[in-house]
C-alpha cells in the first residue's frame, strides 16, 4: 500500500494535524503525493491514520483555488481576483474603521497556524488594523491550563520537559485525556508506566486510553476539583506530602490545604463517584513512584471554571514534589498543531509576542519598538475568542470579522446562535483553503496555501521548535496566508517591508519582538532548524542550546518559587435537572481532527466515521425509547443536534457523549454551553445538561 | 439607581452567630461569599472553645495518625481579621434576651441582633456507670470522650501504646476510635450492649462481617455487655461479671443536641431546637443549624446536613435568595476506618419478603465483603456495602440523584458493567474477521489476513501493507501473533478470515 514512492523529491516534514507534530517524509509531487513516516523523538517513528492519509489533503476536491467575493449582503459569492477581493476587503475594513472606530474590527486566528503567521496576524490586528481584538481558537482549547500554569509555574510551556522523559515514569496520572485516540503515538511514551500498572487515568468514559490503564477513576462531568482536592487530602493524611520540596520551592500551601482539608475521600467519593478506595491507591501509585507525572488534558481545562481544575491537579503535583524536579513533572498536553506557538506570539486578546502581557509596561515599549509605533498607540487587551464571536453583529461590538484558520460555525459552543452572529456582521472575510462552515457565509473568501505547500515552524506540545518546509507546489490561484496579510496590512496603509510574505524573514522579526520574554526565540532561526538543531524555548540568543528542560533550578515567578492556588469545587454552570436530565459531555474520534474540514473530505477516514453518534448506556437509551443504531435527538436549553444512537455499557448512566467534528445539524456544539471560565474565559464544553428523544429515521 | 443603590445607605444587618464548630464557620464563610465586603450583613461569630474552627470529620485521622492537629483547622488564626467577621472565641454565649433582641455572653458583653443563629452542636451523652464520674462531677481519671479537639488531644496522650484501652459504644464514633487506637498499637475492646456494632445503620448481616473484619485488626468486642462500674486504673466491670482492663475508657455511647441556650428562652426544642424549611425556629428572628438543630423531626450529626443548611441559611440571611428552602439531606454514613469500606444508607432494614421491595445481597464474610442493596420501583432507597469500594460509590450515586438503577443487578453489586469482550478464545484462529487490531489505524483482523495472502508474510511486511502498528505500537504482539499463525496453519486461505 505505502510501498516505495519513485519520488521525484522528498522532503523531512510533519504532520498537518496535532500537536505531536508526527515526522513524516512527503515523497513525489502535488499530484501524486505520499507520505512515510520517520524517525523523530516525540512520535517514535509512528503515525496514526489521519497522519498517514494526510497526502489526500493536497488534493482534497472542495479546494479552493480563487478568491469569492459578495458584494452586497443580498447577492452570492462569485469568484474574483486577488487584487479586487483583497482591495474589497481592505477597502470595507478601512470604512467600517471609519465610520465606527477600530474595535469594531475583530480577528479571529487559528492553533494550526505557523507561528510566521500567527506572528503577523497579531501585528495586523494591532498596528494596521488598531484593534485590541485578537484572539484565536485555542481559547477554546486549553486557554484555562495556560493561565493556570503561569500562575502556578510564571510561565506556560505545555510540556515542560522532552516528551521522551515520560518513558522513564514509573507513574502517570492523566487527566480528561484521551491520548490513544486523539495523539496515538504518544502512547510509546507510556508504556513503561503501563507495564508497572502506575497509568493513572480520569475520565468519565471509558476509552481506548483508559483500557491501557491500571487505575480507571471516573467521576461525574464536571467534579474533577472536587476529586484533585481529595487526592490531595489524602497525600497529606497518608504522609505523601513532599514536605522539604514543598517548604523551599513553593508558597500558598497553607490556603491550598484548608480547602482541601475538607475533602476527605468519602465526601469526595459522594460527590464525584469515585471510590475513596481507588482515589487512595492513585495517589498511593503517584506516590511511590520513582518518577510520577501529572498531566492534564481537555476533559479537566474545558468547564466554566477550567483555571480552577487545572490549578487543583497542579496543587496535586506540588505537593507530591514533582514540578521542575528531574524526571517528574506537571504537563499539559496541548492538542492543536501549533496550539503552544499559537498561544505564544500576539494572537490572543491578552498578549504580545513572546509570551508578554499584554499590559506588562516593559514588554510594551519593547514590541512597540520593534513594530516602530509609540508605546501608546498599542492597543490594550481586547475581546476573547467567544466573546468577539458573541459581540459580532450587536451595536457597538464586532462590525468586521478576519478569520484565519478556524471554523467558528462549528467550534464555538452554543454554535446555532454563534451562526446568527457571523450573518448579522457587515464584513466577515475568511482566509482558508476549503471551503469551511465559516467561509461559506463568508463576504470574502481567500484560498490559501496549506500545510506541505509553504513553508513556516511549528512549536510542538513539548515546546520545541520545528521546520516545516514547502514540499509540494500550490495550486495554482492560492497564496499563503503571509501574502494575504501583507496585502490587506499595505492596502491599509502599512509599509511593505513591515509585513514580510517570507517565512524566514517574518521569523527573524519574530525572534526579535520576543526576545526578553518568557518564550524568546530570539536565538532560533530556520537556518538552525534546518541544520537539524532540536530546539525548545526559551533560546535567548544564537548561540544558546536552548531549553529542553525548564524549572530545575527553579520557577519563573520572582522569588522562583511554584505557587498553590487556594481553589474549591462548585458545581458546573448547568446541572441536569427534570427537563435536561442527563449529563452529555464532547470530545474527538481517532480519524478526525477539529471540525474535521479536513479529515471529512478524506475518504479512508470519512467512511470509518461517517456521522455524528451519541454514545449512552443501553438502559438510559431504553428510559429514552431508543434502540441501537437509530437517530436520536439530543437537547439541551441552547438547542439540539441529532446523532445515531451507540449503545456503549460501560457509559456512566447519567452520561452521554458525543464526538464534536461534525457540521451542520450533526453539530455537537449546538449543545454546548457557552458559560465562560472567568479567569481564562474557556467554554465549558465537558459538562451541559441534555435529554434524549427518538428521531424517526428518514435515511441513512 | 434605585433606593438600593449608593444614594441611600442601608445599614447592615446584624447577624450573630453562636458557634464557632463546622457548621457555624461554613455558615460565615457562605454569607462572606454572597457578602463579600459586608454590606449586606454585619457579622459576629461567637465560639465557645479557645481555637478556631477546626474540622471534626478528621480528628479520626488525627486518632489514628497522619493528619497532625494543624492541619485540621479551618481556618487561620486571623480569618476573621481577613473575613470582616467580629470573632469571639473562648468566651460562651450564656442567654438570649429576645425581648430586647440581645446575646449574652460570659466575659459579660452583650451583643444586640437582627438575627441570631444557633450552631451550638452536640454534646456527648454520658451513662450512668457507677464510678465514671469523680466527686467533683467531671469524668474520673483515665476516661474521655471523643468528641472535641481536646478530647482527642487527651485520648492521645493517654494512650500509650500497648495499653489496653476500653470503648463503651459500638456506633460509628466508638468504632473509629477503636480502629485508631488499635493501629496505634493499644490493645481495644469494644463494649456494646446490642448484638452487633452499629446497629441503626447496620443489619444484623452486615454487623457480624463488620465486627469479623475489625477483630481480624485488632478489636476485640463485648456485645450484649453493658458496663456496670469503672474503677480508674483497673477498668470496666461488665454486667455479666467480668472484667475489662484498661488503662484509658473512652466513653462514645451517643450525642444529644446541645439546646441549652434555645430552651432558656423559651424555644420550642424537642430532641433538637425545632426549625422549619427557613430553619427558622418558634422566633422568626432566631435560626439553628447543625447538630443542634432539629428539621421536620430529624437531628442529623453529619457535617453534609449541616453544610446543606448553611448554604440556604447564608442566602436567606444575605437575601441573596429569598426563596430558597432546606429539605432535608439524604443521609449516607461512611465508616472512616483503615482498612475498612463501609457505607449505608437509607432503609437497611428492609427483608426481601417485604411486598413491594426487591433486595440484592451478596455475602462473602471470609473476605470481610457484604453487599445488600434495596430497591422499590427501580430505584436505589437502601444500602449497606461493605469491603465493595465500586460498589459503594456507584450506588450512592444512584441513591443521590434519584436515577433508576441498571437492569444488570450483577453490574450493580459488583459496582462496574461487566465489560463482556469477546467470549471465549482470543487465538488469532478463533478471532473474528472484523475484529479490530489496530485502533490507530482501523486495521482488522481481515486486512491482515488478505495483505498475507497477497504476500505480506512477515510483521514488518503487513506493517507496511497495512500500516498496522505504525501507530502507538499497542497491537504489535497481536499482529505478531496473527503472523504465527497465518505462518503455521494449514492453507485453506479462504477459510482464514
Amino acid at each position: 500500500m505505502s510501498g516505495r514512492v519513485d519520488a521525484v523529491t522528498s522532503t523531512e516534514t510533519h504532520c498537518p494535524y496535532c500537536a505531536l507534530q508526527c515526522g513524516m517524509v512527503v515523497d513525489g509531487d502535488r499530484h501524486n503525493a505520499r507520505v512515510r513516516p520517520r524517525a523523530f523523538p516525540a512520535s517514535g517513528g509512528g503515525l496514526c491514520q489521519k497522519g498517514w492519509t494526510a497526502a489526500a489533503v493536497l488534493t482534497t476536491p472542495g479546494r479552493l483555488t480563487t478568491p469569492w467575493v459578495r458584494a452586497r449582503a443580498d447577492a452570492g459569492q462569485e469568484p474574483a481576483g486577488w487584487d479586487d477581493a483583497l482591495d474589497f476587503a481592505a477597502g470595507r475594513l478601512a470604512a467600517i474603521r471609519a465610520e465606527h472606530g477600530p474595535g469594531a474590527i475583530g480577528v479571529l486566528g487559528g492553533g494550526g497556524l505557523t507561528n510566521e503567521k500567527v506572528y503577523l496576524l497579531g501585528k495586523l490586528a494591532r498596528v494596521a488594523l488598531r484593534t485590541p481584538h485578537i484572539d484565536y481558537n485555542g481559547r477554546f482549547c486549553m486557554s484555562a491550563a495556560a493561565a493556570a500554569t503561569i500562575r502556578a509555574f510564571g510561565a506556560d510551556r505545555g510540556l515542560p520537559f522532552p516528551l521522551t522523559d515520560l518513558a522513564s515514569a514509573d507513574a502517570v496520572l492523566l487527566v480528561g485525556a484521551n491520548v490513544a485516540v486523539t495523539m496515538p503515538p504518544f502512547v510509546q511514551h507510556l508504556r513503561r508506566a503501563v507495564d508497572a500498572g502506575g497509568l493513572v487515568v480520569v475520565d468519565p468514559r471509558r476509552s481506548a486510553t483508559t483500557q491501557q490503564a491500571g487505575l480507571h477513576l471516573r467521576p461525574r462531568p464536571g467534579t474533577d476539583l472536587a476529586l484533585a482536592s481529595g487526592l490531595l487530602h489524602i497525600a497529606v493524611a497518608e504522609g505523601y506530602l513532599d514536605e522539604t520540596y514543598v517548604r523551599e520551592r513553593t508558597s500558598g500551601f497553607d490556603q491550598a490545604w484548608r480547602i482541601a482539608a475538607r475533602w476527605w475521600p468519602e465526601r469526595v467519593e459522594r460527590v464525584t463517584g469515585v471510590a475513596a478506595a481507588d482515589q487512595r491507591l492513585a495517589v498511593r501509585l503517584l506516590a511511590q513512584a520513582a518518577n510520577a507525572y501529572v498531566l492534564t488534558a481537555r476533559g479537566t481545562e474545558q468547564h466554566s471554571n477550567g483555571t480552577a481544575m487545572v490549578s487543583a491537579w497542579i496543587n496535586l503535583a506540588l505537593a507530591l514534589g514533582l514540578p521542575g524536579t528531574p524526571g517528574s513533572g506537571y504537563g499539559t498536553i496541548t492538542g492543536q498543531g501549533n496550539g503552544q506557538g499559537g498561544r505564544e506570539h500576539g494572537q490572543k486578546a491578552d498578549q504580545l509576542p513572546g509570551y508578554r502581557k499584554v499590559d506588562d509596561p516593559a514588554g510594551r515599549r519593547h514590541v512597540a519598538e520593534v513594530w516602530g509605533i509609540p508605546e501608546p498607540e498599542l492597543p490594550g487587551k481586547g475581546r476573547s475568542a467567544y466573546e468577539i464571536l458573541d459581540a459580532a453583529g450587536r451595536p457597538g461590538g464586532i462590525r468586521a470579522l478576519l478569520v484565519f484558520g478556524t471554523n467558528p460555525v462549528v467550534s464555538a459552543p452554543g454554535a446555532g446562535r454563534i451562526t446568527e452572529r457571523l450573518a448579522a456582521l457587515d464584513l466577515l472575510v475568511v482566509a482558508d483553503f476549503v471551503g469551511s462552515e465559516t467561509a461559506a457565509l463568508a463576504d470574502v473568501v481567500l484560498p490559501v496555501t496549506q500545510w506541505a505547500e509553504e513553508t513556516g515552524t511549528m512549536t510542538n506540545l513539548e515546546g520545541r521548535v520545528l521546520l516545516r518546509q514547502r514540499a509540494v507546489d500550490p495550486p495554482d490561484g492560492v497564496r499563503g496566508d503571509l501574502d494575504v496579510i501583507s496585502g490587506l496590512a499595505v492596502r491599509l496603509g502599512q509599509a511593505p517591508g513591515d509585513y514580510p510574505t517570507d517565512a524566514e524573514a517574518a521569523f527573524a522579526e519574530l525572534g526579535r519582538a520576543s526576545a526578553g520574554g518568557p518564550a524568546d526565540y530570539s536565538g532560533i532561526s530556520h537556518q538552525r532548524l534546518r541544520a537539524g538543531e532540536s530546539l525548545y524555548w526559551p533560546c535567548p540568543a544564537p548561540g544558546h542550546p536552548g531549553t529542553p528542560r525548564m524549572f530545575l533550578d527553579g520557577f519563573l515567578h520572582p522569588d522562583r518559587r511554584a505557587r498553590f492556588a487556594a481553589v474549591d469545587h462548585r458545581e458546573p454552570a448547568e446541572v441536569p435537572g427534570a427537563r435536561f436530565p442527563l449529563w452529555a459531555t464532547t470530545g474527538r474520534l481517532l480519524q478526525h481532527y477539529q471540525t474535521g474540514t479536513q479529515t471529512r473530505r478524506i475518504a479512508e477516514l470519512d467512511d470509518a466515521e461517517p456521522e455524528v453518534f451519541v454514545e449512552v448506556h443501553p438502559d438510559t437509551a431504553a428510559r429514552f425509547g431508543l434502540a441501537d443504531d437509530t437517530l436520536a435527538t439530543v437537547t439541551s436549553a441552547r438547542g439540539s443536534t441529532s446523532a445515531r444512537v451507540r449503545f456503549v455499557p460501560s457509559m456512566r448512566l447519567d452520561t452521554v457523549f458525543l464526538p464534536f467534528h461534525f457540521p451542520g445539524a450533526q453539530r455537537a456544539n449546538l449543545i454546548t454551553n457557552p458559560a465562560l471560565d472567568p479567569t481564562s474565559h474557556i467554554p465549558g464544553f465537558k459538562a451541559c445538561a441534555v435529554r434524549l428523544d427518538p428521531v424517526r429515521e428518514v435515511a441513512r | 439607581m434605585s433606593a438600593a443603590g449608593p444614594s441611600r445607605t442601608v445599614e447592615a444587618r446584624r447577624v450573630v452567630v453562636v458557634g464557632y464548630g463546622m457548621a457555624g464557620a461554613r455558615l460565615a464563610e457562605e454569607i462572606r461569599d454572597r457578602d463579600p465586603d459586608g454590606v449586606r450583613v454585619a457579622l459576629t461569630v461567637v465560639g465557645a472553645e479557645p481555637h478556631p474552627a477546626y474540622n471534626r470529620v478528621l480528628l479520626s485521622n488525627v486518632l489514628a495518625g497522619g493528619v497532625d492537629v494543624d492541619a485540621v483547622r479551618l481556618h487561620e488564626p486571623d480569618w476573621g481579621h481577613r473575613s470582616g467577621v467580629d470573632l469571639r472565641i473562648g468566651t460562651a454565649a450564656v442567654r438570649v434576651d429576645r425581648a430586647a433582641r440581645v446575646v449574652e455572653l460570659a466575659d459579660g458583653q452583650a451583643l444586640p441582633y437582627d438575627a441570631l443563629v444557633l450552631a451550638t452542636g452536640s454534646v456527648p451523652r454520658l451513662p450512668p456507670v457507677p464510678g465514671l464520674f469523680g466527686p467533683d462531677g467531671g469524668l474520673s481519671d483515665g476516661v474521655a470522650v471523643f468528641r472535641d479537639l481536646d478530647d482527642c488531644l487527651r485520648i492521645l496522650a493517654a494512650a500509650r501504646p500497648g495499653a489496653p484501652v476500653a470503648v463503651l459504644g459500638g456506633g460509628l464514633l466508638g468504632l473509629e476510635a477503636a480502629r485508631g487506637l488499635v493501629g496505634r498499637g493499644n490493645l481495644v475492646t469494644v463494649v456494646h450492649p446490642l448484638g452487633h456494632p452499629m446497629e441503626r445503620q447496620l443489619d444484623p448481616g452486615a454487623g457480624r462481617v463488620l465486627a469479623d473484619a475489625l477483630g481480624r485488626t485488632g478489636v476485640e468486642f463485648r456485645f450484649g455487655r453493658s458496663a456496670r462500674g469503672y474503677t480508674p486504673g483497673v477498668g470496666l466491670e461488665l454486667d455479666d461479671g467480668t472484667a475489662v482492663p484498661a488503662e484509658l475508657l473512652v466513653v462514645a455511647t451517643g450525642v444529644r443536641p446541645e439546646a441549652g441556650l434555645a430552651r432558656a428562652c423559651g424555644l420550642a426544642v424537642e430532641q433538637g431546637i425545632v426549625v422549619d424549611d427557613a430553619l427558622r425556629t418558634t422566633d422568626p428572628r432566631i435560626h439553628a443549624l447543625g447538630d443542634c438543630a432539629q428539621h421536620r423531626g430529624t437531628v442529623n450529626g453529619l457535617v453534609q446536613p449541616a453544610w446543606e443548611q448553611a448554604t440556604v441559611l447564608a442566602a436567606l440571611l444575605t437575601g441573596a435568595d429569598p426563596g430558597i428552602r432546606y429539605r432535608g439531606t439524604p443521609v449516607v454514613t461512611r465508616l472512616k476506618a483503615r482498612g475498612i469500606d463501609l457505607t449505608s444508607l437509607g432503609e437497611v432494614h428492609v427483608e426481601p419478603d417485604e411486598p413491594g421491595v426487591e433486595v440484592l445481597r451478596v455475602e462473602d464474610p471470609t473476605r470481610g465483603r457484604y453487599a445488600k442493596i434495596v430497591l422499590r420501583d427501580n430505584l436505589v432507597v437502601g444500602a449497606v456495602l461493605l469491603g465493595v469500594p465500586d460498589a459503594a460509590a456507584t450506588v450512592t450515586q444512584l441513591f443521590d440523584q434519584g436515577m433508576p438503577a441498571p437492569d444488570d443487578r450483577l453490574a450493580l453489586l459488583l459496582g462496574r458493567a461487566l465489560v463482556t469482550g469477546p467470549t471465549g478464545s482470543t487465538a488469532p484462529a478463533d478471532l473474528p474477521g472484523t475484529t479490530l487490531v489496530c485502533r490507530c489505524n482501523t486495521v482488522r483482523k481481515e486486512q491482515l489476513v488478505t495483505a498475507w495472502n497477497t504476500g505480506a508474510r512477515a510483521v514488518g511486511a503487513l506493517a507496511l501493507a497495512t500500516r498496522a502498528t505504525t501507530g502507538c505500537g499497542t497491537c504489535l504482539d497481536v499482529v505478531t501473533a496473527i503472523a504465527d499463525w497465518l505462518a503455521t496453519r494449514k492453507p485453506a486461505p479462504d477459510l482464514a478470515s
